[in-house]
């Protein structure tokens, strides 16, 4: 069995076959991540290039260990201190890496398809590992593979996407991934967050009452609002975003039911979310950090296996 | 499937598999120090069915019993991926007799993908091999089997299968 695609660029391009082989498989690997051992030899003879073009703690670490946890030999690449600098160009950087024979590549970059241009010119497995405001797909895969652990399946469930839609890439791989397999999706925050003409791509609901979603939904994603992102001012303070969008106690103690909230990270604390929920137990931010290597692993491990056999 | 041969029924698979439950309690009575592991995903009905029978003749005794996957060990998976099963192992095995469960012995490249797979989960003090079918003369590996069911000789076109289910029995047949 193989995924139908020799790159991970995007949930988009994926099967609900796919985004269920990568799931199944990397349930085996937490189990390999709890042994007293915690690698396999599986990814001895494969390098794998880390190339990041864009700051990052979470993908960048769980990307590495899932690497090594893997036995693969790993190279990390960071745009700032590199000849990027100099003016080398996207294209020229990666060649040169992949000409010291280099099999797969692990890519951020704040452009949108960069990775995409980069897998028509390239003959390794290209990893997407978030570009500009398109795709994160590995974390919507480890997002969804948090939500099964704790639901069950992700047919028939209710995702609240809460926040800053527009400038997410979490939450467009979020939004084809529950598309694909099956769940309802409303997305909430300030209408000048939300793309316009969304309900006309995507089966999602909107709205601009978080409360409204809250009291719908099983799960809530709460996003990171991208200060970085932010060239025009799309809403007046971040305290007064706090004060009619943030995820409070106060707001999830007058709902009827527990419902689980997600956060991708980093946090920004007071903001999109308050310390309190963060740190309760309703929230899995933590188990999404760690179902994250897993889920790396397996989609490393499903893709090395297109490698042709040298012989 | 072409040129089929059954080489067991049902009725002899049974009692080979109970003669081999026999050979593991004569060697190992009263498993204080050893533990069972099957390998996934085949061995698995065989070493379920070894250890239930094992308590069943001996309720007095306590045998650890686990289940090794080992896709992520295998020499051979850049030609097809393997989708792995689950590995459980609740125990360690640390200074404990390990008896390795599988159906078929051919090439031996499993059982060393199972004893790397081993490793990671301790040192044993000693590891054995049980096996239903030994196909003679056809190891790539220097492995031999310490318990057997059956030794067979077959060719390199020809497949072993173990059916269990409704149906029990082990076929020989030709693969092309």
């Amino acid at each position: 069995m193989h995924l139908s695609s020799k790159h991970l660029l995007g949930i988009r391009d994926l099967l609900p076959e796919d985004i269920n082989l990568i799931l199944d498989t990397a349930k085996q690997f937490k189990e390999v991540l709890q042994r007293p051992i915690k690698k396999v030899p599986s990814l001895r003879d494969i390098t794998v290039v880390n190339l990041f073009y864009e700051n990052s703690t979470r993908t960048r670490i769980s990307f590495e260990l899932a690497e090594k946890r893997l036995s693969a030999d790993t190279i990390n690449f960071s745009a700032n201190s590199s000849s990027v600098s100099k003016g080398e160009t996207l294209l020229d950087t990666v060649n040169n890496i992949l000409s010291m024979k280099v099999d797969m590549v692990v890519m951020r970059h704040s452009a949108t398809g960069a990775p995409h241009f980069l897998s028509n010119h390239i003959p390794a497995a290209i990893i997407n590992a978030g570009d500009g405001i398109n795709e994160h797909p590995t974390q919507a895969l480890l997002d969804a593979l948090s939500i099964t652990e704790k639901l069950g399946s992700l047919k028939g469930k209710k995702v609240a996407i809460i926040g800053d839609i527009m400038h997410s890439r979490v939450a467009l791989s979020n939004i084809y991934l529950l598309t694909k397999m099956g769940a309802e999706i409303t997305l909430a925050g300030p209408p000048t967050l939300i793309p316009k003409y969304i309900t006309e791509s995507f089966p999602v609901n909107i709205t601009y009452n978080v409360k409204e979603a809250l009291e719908w939904c099983d799960v809530a994603n709460v996003l990171r609002i991208q200060l970085e992102r932010q060239n025009q001012v799309l809403f007046s303070s971040l305290r007064e975003y706090n004060q009619a969008f943030g995820i409070t106690k106060q707001l999830l103690s007058g709902l009827q039911k527990d419902i689980l909230i997600m956060h991708p990270g980093p946090i920004n604390r007071g903001v999109e979310i308050d310390s309190d929920v963060a740190d309760s137990g309703q929230s899995i931010i933590l188990d999404q950090v760690e179902n994250g290597v897993a889920v790396r692993m397996a989609v490393l491990y499903l893709l090395s296996g297109r490698k042709e056999v040298s012989t | 499937m072409k040129g089929i041969n059954t080489i067991m029924e049902e009725k002899q698979l049974m009692l080979t598999l109970k003669r081999l439950a026999h050979e593991l309690i004569e060697n190992h009575y009263p498993f204080t120090d050893t533990c069972i592991i099957g390998i996934q995903p085949r061995g698995i009905a065989l070493s379920d069915f070894i250890t239930q029978y094992i308590k069943e003749i001996h309720p007095e005794v306590k045998v650890e019993y686990g289940k090794l996957d080992i896709t992520f060990y295998r020499d051979d998976f850049r030609g097809q991926i393997h989708i792995p099963s689950i590995t459980e192992l609740s125990f360690s095995i640390e200074k404990k007799k390990v008896i390795l469960i599988d159906d078929v012995l051919y090439t031996g490249r499993t059982i060393r993908a199972a004893m790397d797979a081993l490793l990671d989960h301790g040192r044993a003090q000693k590891v054995e091999l049980c096996i239903l079918v030994d196909r003679k003369f056809s190891r790539d590996l220097p492995i031999q089997p310490d318990y057997v069911g059956k030794s067979i000789d077959s060719i390199v076109t020809q497949k072993v299968k173990v059916y269990w289910g409704a149906d029990k029995q082990v076929v020989l047949y030709d693969s092309i």
